[in-house]
């Protein structure tokens, strides 16, 4: 798994690529909190992530609940259908918005 | 202060690679705490204990770590273990100790045991899956994240009287293809059904086992049909905290505990109730001769009631029986629940063979039991409905007179036994139909109506079409020879036996299962519906589907447009009684007027008003609820009237006359095609005739005075 992190003015773009798994959810988490401790504006790109455990859900939903402490917003990119299957079904979905592209996040993001 | 500098988050010793710690005794099981997982487990006989880690899914442990004696604190060994996999790990035991088991111990260091406090067991991730036979370790413990995000979810605490009870098999609910969901069989299947239950009108769903059992146990290939038997129904519990992984769609991702929280926050937000059916009499371990999962090889003695000769006693009829009234079982029973009711926000439980928890470790029947004594008054579950199926199969039976320490409610057998023998036409039961409807003030005098959970069918015998279609069983499917399953049905087939073109015998059969649903309706206390009763589906007579996992045991959604006039009608009687307070009394009815309107609040009545026949030859009763009494008098509701007739004549029933201004207008009349048979609150038409009606063979009538 590989983290990359994009600012694009007071938003920041979190791109993931590879599974996020209990092995490797400590690093995306890292990344994550390095992002936030950057801006309030998020957007995680998940486009290339073909498989997440319940320890990856579990950062993304750390990641809303800190952004969400800061009055900020997090917007979730490119789930796989899979993945938001998953996510429905144990309700992580609940709290985020998901776009297809990093453009239309982008535009959502500088609308706030 | 910085909570990274304390001295026990850092190891003190290492084998093979792996760091560990003296640990916490307390709590019992497998706790995620800082950089580490601490381990606790109780064993009052075992001379030496073994923590087992493997590899998620691997077929050998990585690693084997023996407790050194000073982690031994009493009789409980703990450890913690650093730089553990949350999410892949899975642990076990080896227990050292005596084996003689006419003294009762039977320690075998060779079996890897399964923590009794596991929060998910792994091995049966999804439903029937074929495992691996040869797993040196069956049923693995595992680890759950337990951090969900309830939001401002909390336990609904509707009043036990406002409930009506939806009893639920998890799988049997939607996996038939018709149910056209998603994930067939699951927790997230229920989920997509909230808003069909919402539409039905119940207000608590009660979930057949759900603790980790083992569909394969006892399976074998089914003599008849040539399908396989298995354990369908789930009262055999092989873990008592941890949710059935096959239950849940996620389950073979691990996320099993998550998903069933979704569904419950989600039943939660559209005013459904969740009540668990627990199964805290045996394990799935069975006799002498049962698997060793966990309990036998960790503590026999403490787990089991045993016979001076150190077989197992048999009060629940499946090989063992829990030694619940033992300090330290009652403990786990009671963590256990305080567990269910504070993480995943349980409403309530219904205790299988409920008697069983009331004896003691010799198996007498106890006049104090402690167990039931701490459920009644523990303040963490103060809050939650207890249910008792207040009888065991050692012949105790309780109803009327269970432990009830003001506040266990029943399952009321006599309830559903003469509801039955009424409708069937049985002579000498107007006497206990009065009861039924008022709660059994003569079972629970001092505790009142809501004691009693009223039901006429549930998973355990007939469905509520069968009871009308069916003299006899018919469980030749079960490999038995028909010999499982009561004899005891106290049905009636309307003139054919099974399935028949009959215009009129199904047309009776439909109006039998109205006349039971309308006086379940109006009966004070709670009842409790069972799902798919309300389409009208059938088990074939088949009284004991506990093995199958086919079409006798999934409902077929189809028949709610075969049987639209049952589903119609189950939907609005339960708006009926939803609409209608006076139905719904949290105290005794006292046969007086005590708010002055000039009525009692329930008055007997029968062919004539105000002259009930309690004469064994009669089939006739009819009572009336006075509107002003609604609640104890504290709301006014409608006056209601329900004239039964189970004679099989259409017979006149002198109505009570009302006061002044007010009109009797017909809310129910099962003798009507569908169309005609019910009306929505506001919309019921005045009767012309105010003084008499004419109550069809074999019919229910309710009327609303206002």
């Amino acid at each position: 798994m590989k983290v990359t992190l994009t600012d694009q003015e007071e938003i920041t773009v979190v791109e993931v690529t590879g599974d996020i798994d209990s092995k490797t959810a400590p690093e995306f988490e890292r990344n994550a909190k390095l992002a936030t401790d950057r801006n309030d504006k998020i957007a995680i790109d998940l486009t290339a992530v073909e498989f997440m455990s319940s320890a990856g859900l579990r950062v993304l939903l750390m990641v809303y609940r800190n952004i969400k402490s800061q009055n900020g917003k997090v917007i979730l990119v490119g789930v796989s259908e899979d993945i938001q299957d998953v996510m429905s079904t144990t309700g992580f979905i609940n709290f985020f918005k998901i776009v297809g592209t990093v453009a239309e996040a982008v535009v959502i993001l500088k609308q706030d | 202060m910085a909570t990274d500098i304390r001295i026990d988050y850092y190891p003190t010793h290492e084998q093979d690679g792996i760091k560990f710690r003296r640990g916490h005794v307390l709590p019992f099981g497998a706790t995620m705490v800082p950089n580490g997982v601490n381990f606790s487990i109780y064993s009052s006989e075992a001379i030496d204990c073994t923590l087992v880690l493997f590899e998620r899914g691997e077929d050998a442990p990585y690693a084997e770590i023996r407790f050194p004696e000073e982690f031994r604190t009493g009789n409980v060994y703990s450890m913690i273990v650093f730089d553990l996999d949350y999410e892949r790990l899975e642990y076990g035991y080896r227990m050292d100790g005596p084996f003689n088991p006419e003294q009762g111990s039977r320690f075998d260091k060779n079996i890897i045991l399964s923590d009794p406090y596991a929060k998910a067991i792994g091995g049966r991730d999804t439903w029937l899956a074929t495992p691996n036979w040869d797993n040196v370790y069956p049923y693995r413990s595992r680890l759950v994240f337990e951090d969900f995000d309830w939001e401002n979810d909390h336990p609904l605490e509707t009043p036990i009287e406002d409930l009506v009870i939806y009893e639920m098999h998890v799988r049997g609910f939607t996996q038939h293809p018709s149910s056209e969901v998603k994930n067939p069989g699951t927790f997230a299947a229920i989920k997509s059904k909230i808003a069909y239950l919402k539409e039905l009108g119940v207000n608590c769903v009660e979930l057949m086992p759900i603790y980790e059992f083992d569909e394969w146990e006892n399976s074998k290939e089914n003599p008849v049909t040539g399908g396989l038997i298995v354990n369908f129904w789930g009262y055999s519990t092989v873990n008592f905290f941890s949710p059935k992984a096959g239950y849940a769609a996620t389950g073979k991702f691990g996320m099993q505990v998550d998903e069933l929280k979704t569904l419950i926050k989600e039943l939660h937000k559209n005013g459904i109730e969740v009540m668990l059916d627990v199964v805290f009499n045996h394990t799935a371990e069975g006799d002498h001769r049962g698997h060793t999962i966990s309990f036998r090889g960790i503590d026999n003695k403490t787990y089991y009631m045993l016979t001076p000769e150190g077989y197992y006693f048999n009060f629940s009829g499946t090989g063992n029986t829990l030694n619940c009234n033992n300090p330290v079982v009652r403990n786990m029973v009671l963590d256990c629940l305080r567990y269910w009711a504070s993480d995943y926000h349980i409403d309530g439980f219904r205790f299988d063979l409920a008697a069983i928890l009331g004896r003691d470790q010799n198996g007498a029947p106890l006049s104090n039991p402690p167990l039931l004594e701490s459920l009644a008054h523990d303040p963490i579950l103060a809050k939650c409905k207890l249910v008792a199926e207040a009888w065991d199969a050692g012949g105790l039976y309780q109803v009327g007179s269970f432990p009830a320490y003001g506040r266990w409610a029943e399952w009321n057998g006599k309830y559903r036994d003469s509801i039955r023998k009424f409708l069937k036409g049985d002579e000498g039961l107007i006497h206990e139909i009065g009861q039924c409807i008022q709660g059994w003030p003569d079972l629970y005098q001092y505790r009142g109506p809501t004691a009693s959970i009223n039901f006429i069918s549930c998973h355990d015998g007939f469905t509520l079409y069968d009871i009308f279609a069916y003299n006899e069983k018919h469980n030749d499917a079960n490999g038995e020879n028909n010999n499982d399953g009561g004899n005891d049905n106290h049905s009636w087939n309307c003139g054919v036996e099974g399935e028949t073109d009959d215009e009129f015998i199904n047309q009776l059969r439909h109006k039998q299962i109205k006349n039971a649903l309308s006086i379940l309706m109006v009966s004070q206390g709670v009842p409790m519906i069972l799902s798919g009763d309300e389409a009208g589906v059938t088990k074939y007579g088949n009284n004991n589907t506990y093995c199958h996992d086919n079409e006798l045991n999934w409902m077929d959604w189809s028949l709610l447009e075969k049987n639209s006039d049952i589903y119609y009608f189950t939907q609005r009687i339960l708006r009926f009684r939803r609409g209608h307070p006076v139905l719904r009394s949290k105290t005794h009815l006292q046969h007086r007027d005590y708010v002055g309107s000039g009525y009692p609040d329930i008055s007997f009545h029968g062919t004539q008003a105000w002259q009930p026949d309690f004469a064994a030859s009669s089939r006739c009763l009819a009572f009336m609820l006075d509107g002003a009494h609604a609640k104890s008098g504290t709301i006014t509701d409608d006056s209601i009237y329900v004239a039964m007739n189970a004679h099989w004549d259409a017979l006149y029933y002198e109505l009570p006359s009302l006061p002044n201004g007010q009109r009797w207008h017909l809310a129910v009349n099962t003798d009507m095609p569908s169309g005609e048979d019910i009306y929505d609150i506001g919309k019921e038409p005045l009767l012309e005739d105010q003084v008499r009606f004419l109550v069809g063979g074999r019919s229910t009538v309710i009327l609303v005075g206002k």
